[in-house]
């Protein structure tokens, strides 16, 4: 039964104790899938980051390894989700964000900024993207403290 | 008040150049200079402030943990709070610290 609600997108991060094998992390992945695919949702994406240092101890561990994954799912899917993996001990700590709404917002503003851009440029009488040998780089990273005011009042 | 007569300025604007002692200013040239604060995240044209980019949120959060105030970094104020979100949530899986001392 696949209900009228619009998809939504989750990420999971979930970590693991550093001690853990490849195939340990691919049955709680076999694990999770099934319970995703139960419910009718779909993972779009696994990113194994490795092992990596906690910022502060959870338990006794200093490090973990961390796993995300990109679920596309219903809201009583990710509710299932989450009270399974706080039963699961092999997780150390688990977070479930909802992140299709804010991606929308950023695609909206990409998109809006590129268009008003090109609109500008064409008003300016140059093509509307930015030519390689254009002046004005993109190398201000480390200098943006350090412009100082001007004769601005 | 009666409808013709003429109507003073109320408060406002009355004062104008009471601004940081504008005539202070120019006669002895200031010798501190104030750094105009630019919101990082409008300068370079970030959309997404994710909690997964430790490098890129790394820096509002001084060695303490806490998270650098607005008037400190001058990033702008929605920024800030998508930044705040991303920090919070980023400290939930252990990738920044809630304290350190």
């Amino acid at each position: 039964m696949t209900t009228a609600v619009a998809e939504r997108q989750y990420e999971l991060v979930y970590i693991l104790p550093p001690d853990t094998t490849e195939t340990q992390a691919g049955e709680l992945h076999e694990q999770i899938a099934g319970v995703v695919s139960r419910m009718h949702g779909v993972i779009e994406k696994t990113e194994n980051w490795g092992r990596k240092k906690l910022a502060y101890d959870i338990g006794h561990y200093k490090e973990g390894v961390y796993v995300l994954e990109v679920i596309n799912g219903g809201g009583e899917l990710m509710k299932e989700l989450d009270r399974r993996l706080k039963v699961i001990d092999q997780v150390v700590r688990h977070m479930i964000v909802r992140v299709d709404e804010e991606k929308k917002v950023v695609e909206r503003t990409r998109s809006k900024r590129q268009s008003e851009s090109e609109r500008r440029r064409v008003k300016r009488g140059l093509p509307p993207q930015r030519q390689p040998g254009e002046a004005r780089s993109m190398e201000q990273d480390d200098a943006d403290d350090e412009r100082f005011d001007g004769g601005e009042v | 008040m009666p409808f013709g007569q003429k109507r003073t300025g109320g408060g406002r604007g009355k004062k104008k150049n009471d601004k940081k002692g504008g005539d202070k200013a120019q006669g002895q040239r200031r010798t501190l200079f104030r750094r105009r604060k630019v919101c990082k995240f409008c300068a370079d044209k970030i959309d997404d402030i994710n909690y997964k980019d430790v490098k890129l949120i790394g820096p509002f959060v001084p060695e303490r943990g806490k998270i650098l105030p607005r008037r400190i970094s001058g990033t702008c104020a929605m920024h800030q709070r998508k930044l705040q979100t991303a920090i919070k949530r980023a400290r939930q899986i252990a990738l920044i610290p809630y304290v350190t001392d």
